[in-house]
């Protein structure tokens, strides 16, 4: 079996009582893009912090880069590893190429042409103090200090936040030039569009556990429709319909039931116009998000 | 070593400060000492004829008129608070600042073990509290020479070898401290610090109290006790290093299976 870039086998974490994560199953091949979509608290910081050791689990296991977390391993995973945190925090006092230099100085490596090269492309000013740097700035900083010494797998924590849609775009160049070479990109984020612009799979994290996860592709194209229509339509002639909106003579919904008996219904009413669409991955999201999600 | 490099980049000028603050007041007392020296007689007798007072500071046994008696109350004071103070600092902050700072998700994602931040962060505290020491025992040695008295050597090194040991048995203990918290503990540390100098002063008071001495670093760094017996007493120094070995120990069982937060 190939070796996993990362491996997660019923991880679970507790804080006390309090759920972190639950029985999470997760597997990422090599050279992928993967996407872990959740919103704020369903356990993505955990999972990732997990993964690196700076959390101990409760109980499971997981593996990074084919290394197990638990054993005398984390310095291996570490050392093979780039990690952009979602709040960067930076020591205050020292100019960002002090930061750099720091960071390539604990990894034992001289990143400086790295560095140098990754500033001019994301527009970094390295004399600046950290604690002078805008939050977008030091996002920047952060992400420098992550792919500076071109690690095997990169792991992301909402990288996005606080850079500007240019910068977002040469900051995805960058982790597509990587992930060409070979970097296995691991993006938790809840900006879903970027997701299904980059990764190639994702998972979705629900109260810290996996409820579901395939490409971005199958997850875009599920059973669930969004129906489009202009014409008389209640909402109890269609039991099955969510996400329920009319508009100017229109309706929309999601619609995952039987679609012949959808059709029969609306052959029955007088109808304008009707469009059947994928959902956008946006859609889904909040479709597992909502009230009795967790299948599409 | 890039860890340790850093850490004393970080700490340099609180360590300017605290070692000039520290050198600066017992240069101040030392050249006050010849003006205290031409009044020795009514000094002394005033010093040592302050019943508990006297006691609780050494005053009694040490002859305020003399330089090792001035020295090694009225300095020993100041080497002995400012330096607990300073140690406490370092070590509470050495650990915990990460944590209160965000830094340490920093620093830990990077492919260092935990031990050897525990020891990173240790060895840059010892140089610190090797640097203070070293400053102001030249300072010390200088202004001595300076205000025209014979230096003495033994009584002299002594002394500042028994604050240095004090302080690096409160800089392990906070070490050890710091492990366990999560925001910072400079109150901890401080208050830890100016706790165990006033043990020293209660078991001072009370000759019932003597097992206190062995509690507090201040037991075996007094002044009084370290100058009239020629020596440092050995077997509450021995404690004193348990209670060290027992605060890095504590530090490195428990960080390196922290979780951070």
């Amino acid at each position: 079996m190939e070796t996993q870039a990362l491996y997660t086998e019923h991880l679970t974490k507790y804080y006390g009582k309090a759920r972190g994560i639950r029985d999470l199953n997760l597997a990422v091949a090599p050279g992928e893009f993967f996407g872990f979509i959740g919103p704020n608290g369903a356990g993505k910081s955990t999972t990732i912090r997990t993964l690196l050791g700076l959390i101990t689990p409760s109980s499971g296991s997981a593996r990074v880069l084919g290394l197990d977390i638990l054993g005398k391993n984390r310095k291996e995973i570490l050392r093979r590893t780039g990690y952009l945190p979602s709040d960067t925090a930076l020591y205050a006092g020292l100019t960002v190429k002090d930061m750099l230099k720091l960071s390539a100085g604990l990894r034992g490596k001289d990143c400086a042409a790295q560095a140098s090269e990754l500033c001019e492309r994301l527009q970094l000013e390295t004399g600046k103090k950290v604690e002078d740097l805008s939050f977008g700035n030091r996002k920047k900083a952060g992400i420098v200090c992550a792919l500076q010494h071109r690690p095997e797998l990169l792991i992301l924590d909402e990288p996005t936040g606080g850079l500007d849609p240019l910068m977002q775009h040469e900051f995805f160049t960058i982790l597509q030039e990587r992930n060409r070479e070979g970097t296995t990109v691991f993006l938790s984020s809840h900006v879903l569009s970027e997701v299904q612009r980059y990764c190639t799979r994702a998972a979705v994290i629900r109260e810290g556990s996996i409820i579901a996860c395939d490409s971005v592709e199958t997850l875009s194209r599920t059973s669930a429709k969004r129906v489009t229509l202009r014409g008389k339509v209640t909402r109890e002639d269609l039991p099955d319909a969510r996400e329920w909106t009319e508009l100017g003579g229109t309706v929309s919904f999601l619609y995952s039931g039987d679609m012949n008996g959808l059709i029969r219904k609306l052959a029955k009413e007088n109808i304008d116009d009707l469009t059947i669409s994928e959902p956008d991955l946006e859609e889904i999201f909040l479709h597992f998000y909502g009230k009795g999600g967790g299948e599409a | 070593m890039t860890l340790i490099l850093h850490e004393l980049r970080r700490a340099w000028k609180t360590l300017t400060v605290w070692t000039c603050a520290i050198g600066a007041f017992i240069v101040i007392c030392l050249f006050m000492y010849p003006e205290m020296k031409s009044q020795t007689e009514s000094i002394s007798a005033l010093f040592s004829s302050m019943g508990a007072f006297s006691a609780a500071f050494g005053l009694d046994t040490l002859d305020f008129g003399t330089l090792k008696g001035f020295y090694g109350i009225e300095c020993g004071n100041i080497l002995g608070i400012g330096g607990a103070l300073f140690a406490a600092l370092a070590g509470v902050n050495a650990l915990a600042g990460e944590e209160k700072e965000g830094t340490a998700e920093f620093l830990l994602t990077h492919p260092l073990s935990r031990a050897e931040v525990v020891t990173c962060k240790l060895a840059a505290v010892m140089i610190q509290i090797v640097c203070l020491n070293t400053v102001v025992y030249l300072m010390a040695a200088g202004s001595i020479a300076a205000v025209g008295e014979a230096i003495p050597w033994k009584e002299l090194s002594l002394l500042h070898l028994a604050f240095f040991l004090l302080q690096i048995e409160i800089a392990c203990v906070c070490l050890g401290i710091s492990a366990f918290l999560w925001r910072g503990g400079v109150g901890i540390g401080l208050g830890l610090a100016i706790a165990l100098y006033f043990v020293n002063i209660v078991a001072n008071l009370s000759g019932s109290a003597e097992a206190l001495k062995y509690i507090t670093p201040f037991g075996y760094a007094d002044g009084a006790d370290i100058l009239g017996r020629g020596a440092i007493h050995g077997t509450r120094l021995l404690a004193g290093a348990g209670f060290a070995v027992c605060g890095v120990g504590a530090a490195y069982a428990k960080y390196c299976t922290k979780d951070i937060g």
